[in-house]
């Protein structure tokens, strides 16, 4: 190896010399004449959304039933908590992990006195993480095409809280609902510009896996529930 | 499986011969590949355009993949930028040794893995478990394999062959559980067991589904959690991804990832989509401290070179040609004895590990197409298992089979001679007993498994001759009572 980077110029020149005869298209997509950026048409390809809220929660609706996500509607924060509330009461939680936010700093104070909150920003420790029962977080953005929802290291408290407790809860606002991933990558690079989060990443239903048998089981090392509280 | 000292044919064909009659074990992968279809044809006709999708999908990789030095560059710029480390690995042993050299500079004692195929094509555990290092793989299947001591069976599927009394016994005899046949419960005992190993690991490796070029990121794709975990919690990433990997934007992803996931689990998008930007940036909660990120190369330039076949570096590891093959489903994954099975690793094999040694992958096929059809990003597998033929042959003729070919041509351009030899054939027929199945038997490799058909005694050509004689007889006897 010739320096810190390994075999950067060796592997680059063969790369060069195997790309001097150029290799032939042989599936133009067809609507990329014209000059604009083939992910403009990604739309019409894809399953089909809807333009209106009402067709695109209707769809996010039925996906999130079908990923085995919890989707519940709340008037305001109150019912959010209450809800909270309950389900710490139905699976006997005694710790949940949060992290600070726009909508969770008002949250938090309503939730039941005897839940102890584990706050990650600023670190944590592992080990009590680990150990709590559930984890909320805010999202970026809800994906209508495909039941997803987006978390990222800045908004979701990092990268662990959302996938680390048995029990992911997702607090969101309807406006944060788009069509798709082309728009929600659009949305993301007008907010953050250059300068993104270390991680994104679209959860789409509860972590599950199929190895056994081909046969579908929930929470094979992430949350086995996911429950998304959508404020209006 | 066969030893590693046997030649990859004759390991092939033996393993072939056997796992072809093993009812039991492709009674288990054909129920779990009709489960896959059902889920795939319901996704699948979801979509709007699935051919224009697949030909943007095509389209956005042949640009990738025919500028892959600028989109590289601009990959290493960019994630560099943001305090990751690339380094490029021309092959295996560079890229081992990279990383063994990282965990020992850092202290490193246990390492936690979540799927890479690069690590089999790198036979990464082996040394580092040889370097007395602790290493777990946190996939389901791949914890499962690696308990069972066997390499994957399919680079998606990794224990699809199993059932699950199978697992159960084997999870029995390494973990000490006791036995179930719920595959629940067999989950979540391999979820207790991992969940210690994020804690405690101090270095995480990651393979990477797509690296994105403008925004430096590595993406990765799974169901479990088990990545996310793997690069979220120790303090040490590496990720270790092919060159052919690179996509131009992250907007890209917007079609690949819905195709990825259609064309691999039948999915609308796979349970966890996760792009990486380097390591933790300042202000953030958690995540790694140092994320490395090795680009190994292991003879992809080789292929590269081949404009005929380039477009096999399309290839996002789906694995749904896997799952139409008739082939694979007949002979099972370990039968390849490659680190890619199915149509397209008997595409790539040959480039990344040798054509003469390799080729007989090519010959294995149906040549029935439903692996170019089923490609989301439209490579054409099926011709290039017939390009791989040609070219064997090409830079290694065979005297005896090209012998042959020239007598044949040599006789059927000369029709009073075909004639002649022809009358030997029910003579040959009579004979031909006398030696089949033996060494002499010059079409041994017919006779070994199939009846080789005797020869007429009347040629067709006499016997046409004796056909039309008597429907000229019928006619003009007709004609006559008339």
């Amino acid at each position: 190896m010739n320096s810190q980077n390994g075999d950067r110029e060796a592997i680059l020149g063969r790369v060069r010399e195997a790309l001097r005869v150029p290799a032939p298209l042989k599936h133009p997509a067809e609507r990329s004449a014209g000059g604009e950026p083939t992910t403009a048409h990604f739309r019409e390809w894809l399953p089909p959304v809807g333009p209106s809220l009402d067709e695109k929660f209707a769809l996010f609706a039925k996906l999130s039933e079908t990923l085995r996500s919890e989707l519940i509607v709340c008037a305001d924060l109150a019912q959010a908590a209450a809800e909270i509330s309950s389900l710490s009461s139905a699976e006997s939680w005694k710790t949940i992990a949060l992290h600070r936010g726009g909508l969770l700093d008002k949250l938090a104070p309503l939730l039941p006195s005897g839940l102890a909150q584990l706050c990650v920003d600023g670190g944590y420790d592992k080990n009590a993480l680990e150990a709590c029962d559930a984890g909320i977080t805010e999202c970026e953005l809800l994906v209508a095409q495909t039941g997803s929802v987006c978390v990222t290291s800045d908004n979701s408290g990092g990268r662990v809280l959302s996938v680390l407790p048995p029990h992911h809860i997702v607090i969101a606002r309807q406006t944060q609902l788009v069509t798709d991933l082309t728009e929600a990558y659009e949305s993301l690079a007008a907010k953050y510009r250059a300068n993104y989060p270390s991680m994104i990443s679209f959860i789409t239903g509860p972590s599950r896996t199929g190895d056994i048998e081909r046969i579908l089981v929930l929470g094979a090392h992430g949350p086995k529930r996911l429950t998304i509280l959508l404020l209006p | 499986m066969s030893t590693l000292a046997e030649a990859p044919r004759d390991q092939f064909q033996t393993d072939a011969n056997r796992t072809a009659t093993d009812d039991v074990r492709r009674l288990a992968v054909r129920r779990a590949l009709s489960n896959y279809q059902t889920a795939r044809n319901r996704t699948g006709a979801t979509f709007t355009d699935w051919k224009s999708a697949r030909s943007a999908a095509a389209t956005i990789k042949h640009e990738a993949v025919n500028h892959l030095d600028k989109y590289l560059e601009e990959f290493e710029r960019k994630f560099t930028a943001r305090g990751g480390k690339v380094f490029w690995a021309s092959n295996s042993e560079q890229a081992r040794n990279y990383i063994l050299e990282l965990a020992a500079a850092r202290g490193v004692r246990s390492i936690v893995k979540s799927k890479a195929m690069t690590g089999e094509e790198i036979h990464l555990n082996p040394a580092l478990l040889a370097a007395g290092y602790g290493v777990v793989e946190s996939d389901l299947g791949e914890y499962i394999q690696q308990l069972k001591g066997e390499a994957p069976y399919h680079f998606v599927f990794p224990c699809m062959h199993l059932r699950r009394d199978e697992i159960s016994d084997l999870f029995e005899k390494e973990l000490g559980t006791a036995k179930t046949d719920n595959p629940e419960e067999l989950t979540m005992i391999a979820r207790r067991v991992l969940r210690r190993a994020y804690i405690d690991a101090d270095m995480g490796i990651s393979g990477g589904n797509f690296i994105v070029a403008d925004t430096g990121m590595v993406s990765i794709t799974e169901n479990e959690g088990n990545a996310r975990l793997t690069v979220g919690i120790p303090k040490i990433h590496v990720a270790l991804i092919g060159i052919e990997k690179v996509v131009p934007c992250l907007g890209d992803l917007a079609l690949l990832l819905p195709m990825l996931a259609t064309a691999g689990t039948g999915q609308h998008l796979t349970g966890y989509n996760s792009m990486y930007g380097g390591p933790r940036q300042p202000g953030e909660t958690d995540g790694p401290e140092e994320f490395h990120v090795v680009l190994l190369d292991n003879h992809r330039t080789r292929l590269l070179a081949d404009p005929e076949q380039r477009d096999a570096l399309h290839c996002i590891r789906c694995g749904a040609c896997l799952n139409v093959c008739p082939i694979f489903k007949n002979i099972g994954g370990h039968t390849y004895g490659t680190t890619y099975q199915g149509p397209i690793g008997s595409v790539i094999t040959p480039h990344f590990r040798g054509l003469q040694d390799w080729k007989h992958l090519s010959g294995a096929s149906s040549l029935c197409g439903a692996c170019t059809e089923t490609c989301p990003v439209g490579i054409d597998i099926h011709h290039h298992l017939l390009r791989n033929r040609r070219n064997a042959v090409q830079e290694k003729p065979a005297p005896s089979e090209s012998l042959v070919w020239k007598m044949f041509a040599f006789l059927m351009r000369r029709p009073a001679l075909y004639k002649f030899a022809s009358r030997f054939a029910p003579l040959g027929s009579m004979l031909h007993p006398l030696i089949e199945r033996t060494a002499l038997d010059p079409v041994r490799a017919w006779t070994d498994t199939r009846d080789f058909p005797s020869a007429p005694l009347r040629s067709f050509r006499s016997q046409f001759k004796a056909h039309q004689a008597q429907k000229a007889a019928a006619i003009s006897q007709k004609g006559g009572a008339k």
